[in-house]
């Protein structure tokens, strides 16, 4: 029997971290600026969140609390995998209780229950540059966040009026960070969005496979861009959470059989178990909300 | 001295090499406020070199290119800063490209194309912008339905119209022009030169044409530059140049014109 391998804090080397670190005080000197990095090779393929890991295993000390969330569930495989990762190779505590963790790395959500000062929230992106679809060259990409030429990302959101009567973007939906650098917030809802404006919390974005990082110091001012008669609306629904009775929470939609049964239950699952504790979890699915 | 006596735009000994391949060669011009000066030259006498010189697409060798702003001072367009030639090129210039596509975007609407010059320079009301779009797709002869049509739907003389739209809509003082009649055929090319002329007429434009087209100079250009090697060869008013060539190369290139 081999012995079980013996890994440096936090998987990665210092040096790496060291870089890494240089790179996230860049980032945070610069808000909303794209730093690269020398991105490394991750136990796991690019696009399962190699940036976020790498952020977070950087960032990592040992009285670290950690929490990770993929689309707000902590129980999903993505999540459960970074959690255990960082488990056994820090030896660090990990939570799904938002209010508990001091780090939190996410896919695609930022957690209902407000952050607070000292929490770091470490966002996966698959794609920083916001531009990326409008203008594939990075050269002009570049010289266009030198410039703070952005009249593009403009002529997308008036496409999407004249097409659709509304902005028709949900996730990904561009931002203005501090009126200077523009920003993709990663594929998190727009319903999110405002969340990010004035966070007491530091954010902090790390994409594994296009070698980039940026980040929003606490307190940053952060502006979904939208048009004077077509204002950034954040989504609504129709009804409540079927599980908590939410009103104010991101929803999923849940096929429940093969007969078009369906619910809308909160996508953030610690925000959710916190609000029923009455309830045994799941009980309430059977009331079969049913709307739109 | 009234500034309609100073130039808008003037070169001086603009040279531009490919490695040892001469671009063009020592050209000095002037245009000015509401003139059109055509180019015109065989292929690969350098007119394009030139336009992309005089447009700063393209760094010269050595020589300078002045222009005229709009608070009439004569500025050096290669020792201003990038951001501000870029803010020169989407306001007070507009370039009309041979090939639409790269003067359109081809996945945005007609409305997006012609509205993008006045996003980029803060425009933020959707309503506004698009009454601006239509004023000006109406002007070009632009039906206001296909508003939100792809330039891809669109012809060649209307796609040829809607670049114009596009770099109209921010009143630019200059336009540059590449070959804007090639590939349509002669009634289309008869409108369009209708709407140029139109265009130059009621707003005091400048505008210089690159063209190999000398039918399309004589109806359209006050003054004519004749290139050849990368040189100009003559220069002057273009009945006159046209009627009465001096150079013989000039005269070669007239006597070579079908509709002479």
């Amino acid at each position: 029997m081999s012995t079980p391998p013996v890994y440096n804090f936090a998987y990665l080397d210092e040096q790496t971290k060291r870089t890494i670190r240089r790179a996230i005080l860049k980032a945070i000197a610069i808000p909303g600026y794209q730093v690269p990095f020398p991105s490394r090779e991750m136990p796991m393929p690019f696009g399962w969140g190699t940036g976020g890991v790498q952020v977070t295993a950087s960032i990592l000390g040992p009285n670290d609390v950690l929490k990770v969330i993929d689309q707000g569930a902590d129980d999903t495989t993505n999540a459960v995998s970074i959690r255990h990762f960082f488990a056994r190779t820090a030896a660090i505590a990990t939570t799904t209780r938002t209010s508990e963790a001091t780090i939190i790395q996410t896919r695609h959500r930022i957690p209902e229950t407000p952050l607070k000062d000292g929490q770091i929230l470490v966002y996966q992106v698959p794609i920083p540059e916001p531009l990326r679809f409008l203008e594939p060259r990075e050269t002009e990409t570049r010289q266009m966040h030198a410039l703070a030429d952005y009249g593009l990302m403009h002529v997308k959101l008036y496409e999407d009026i004249a097409r659709h009567g509304h902005i028709a973007t949900t996730y990904a939906y561009p931002v203005m960070v501090d009126q200077r650098y523009l920003m993709d917030p990663s594929p998190t809802p727009k319903f999110d969005n405002p969340k990010m404006h004035m966070s007491p919390a530091l954010q902090l974005f790390g994409a594994g496979r296009e070698q980039r990082i940026y980040a929003l110091p606490p307190y940053t001012r952060v502006l979904s861009l939208d048009f004077e008669d077509h204002p950034f609306e954040r989504t609504r629904f129709t009804a409540p959470c079927a599980l908590c009775g939410a009103t104010d929470a991101y929803l999923d939609e849940v096929v429940t059989d093969d007969r078009g049964g369906r619910m809308f239950v909160c996508s953030d699952t610690d925000y959710c178990e916190r609000r029923r504790p009455a309830r045994q979890a799941g009980d309430g699915g059977e009331r079969g909300h049913e709307h739109r | 001295m009234s500034t309609a006596e100073v130039p808008l735009i003037s070169a001086a000994g603009l040279t531009k090499f490919y490695g040892v391949r001469v671009g063009c060669l020592d050209v000095d011009l002037e245009a000015y406020a509401g003139e059109v000066l055509a180019v015109v030259g065989e292929s690969g006498s350098g007119k394009s070199t030139l336009l992309s010189l005089l447009s700063t697409q393209l760094r010269p060798t050595r020589g300078s290119v002045h222009f005229r702003m709009r608070d009439a001072l004569v500025r050096d367009l290669f020792q201003l800063e990038e951001a501000q030639r870029r803010l020169l090129s989407r306001t007070d210039w507009g370039f009309v490209h041979q090939d639409a596509r790269l003067g359109l975007r081809m996945n945005v609407s007609a409305g997006g194309n012609v509205g993008e010059r006045l996003m980029a320079v803060g425009w933020r009301n959707y309503a506004s912008i698009r009454r601006e779009a239509r004023l000006w797709l109406a002007r070009v002869e632009i039906d206001g339905d296909r508003i939100d049509d792809l330039p891809t739907t669109f012809s060649g003389g209307m796609r040829q119209r809607l670049q114009i739209a596009k770099n109209m809509v921010s009143a630019p003082r200059l336009i540059f022009m590449d070959e804007p009649t090639g590939g349509l055929d002669v009634s289309v090319q008869a409108r369009l030169i209708d709407l140029m002329r139109g265009l130059v007429a009621d707003h005091g434009l400048a505008v210089i044409i690159v063209t190999h087209d000398l039918a399309v100079a004589r109806l359209l250009s006050h003054r004519i530059i004749v290139m050849r090697y990368g040189r100009v060869i003559e220069t002057g008013l273009t009945d006159q140049v046209l009627d009465d060539p001096r150079e013989p190369y000039t005269q070669l290139l007239v006597a070579s014109d079908l509709r002479g």
